[in-house]
């Protein structure tokens, strides 16, 4: 059943990217799509974010903000005189609530589009998340920001 | 109608550029790689985004539009996995971060 939809999502978005809804055009895209999904049959889990439309959307909208506010951040900080000093970073290991690798790879990719922060690998017992910072004055706030930002708002999608 | 839309393209096309200079800027000016790829991932994302945005009211047609949305969405999916092995590489090779770096709670050791 879901292997359905994929195929119908992919067919669609086949003939959306090359720009022509004929006939012909989407039985290609369906055909592309049934052979791609059974390369990864394998890897296809439950789509859960497709129940939690709502909540899905909030993470995406807090995602555009941030990144804008990163984007701007960063930018301010690069092109300031004083960049040496305003520069303090340190690599945090931040502990993780998440576990599974969905939610692992989507926080540390959120992350590393968020201000001043940038995911450089997660612990092999998937525990520990290393993150590098542009400027740290505390340490232990901006393990709290994540958790309560970011990380809360995935479980929420993930539960 | 049409003008406007000109404007808002023109704008984010602008705005879009001004992100990507200073990316290049942050390139250089920050001390290691560590610090680079913060400049160059979140303001070089945020360019593409805004460019293609500008291309998406520019040509106010559904299949380009849904093209750019795609585009940029690839952008944000590719963007922090790439800088993500390039910040991974450069400490499993041994390349230390820059010593005004503090603290460092990494081990090369815990991520091998």
């Amino acid at each position: 059943m879901i292997f359905v939809l994929a195929a119908l999502v992919l067919a669609l978005m086949w003939a959306a990217v090359t720009g022509a809804f004929t006939f012909g055009n989407l039985v290609l895209g369906g055909a592309v799509g049934v052979i791609a999904l059974l390369l990864m049959r394998e890897r296809i889990v439950r789509p859960t974010l497709f129940v939690k439309f709502g909540k899905a959307f909030s993470l995406a909208g807090l995602f555009l903000f941030e990144l804008s506010r990163s984007a701007v951040t960063v930018a301010l900080l690069v092109l300031s005189p004083d960049l040496s000093k305003r520069l303090k970073p340190a690599i945090i290991a931040f502990p993780l609530r998440v576990r599974t690798d969905a939610e692992i790879t989507l926080l540390a990719n959120l992350i590393t589009l968020t201000p001043g922060t940038l995911s450089v690998d997660v612990s092999n017992d998937r525990r520990v998340l290393y993150v590098h910072a542009l400027s740290v004055p505390d340490r232990d706030k901006l393990i709290a920001d994540i958790a309560g930002g970011f990380e809360a708002k995935i479980m929420e999608v993930f539960e | 109608m049409v003008d406007v839309l000109q404007y808002v393209a023109g704008i984010a096309m602008l705005l879009g550029g001004g992100f990507a200079l200073t990316a290049a800027i942050g390139l250089i000016r920050l001390p290691d790689l560590y610090t680079r790829m913060h400049a160059a991932s979140k303001a070089g994302a945020m360019a593409t985004g805004l460019m293609f945005l500008s291309i998406a009211v520019v040509a106010f047609d559904g299949s380009v539009i849904l093209r750019a949305a795609i585009g940029f969405v690839f952008v944000l999916l590719t963007t922090p996995v790439s800088a993500h092995l390039l910040a991974r590489a450069s400490f499993l090779t041994g390349y230390r971060p820059a010593d005004i770096t503090k603290p460092i709670e990494l081990d090369a050791k815990d991520i091998e």
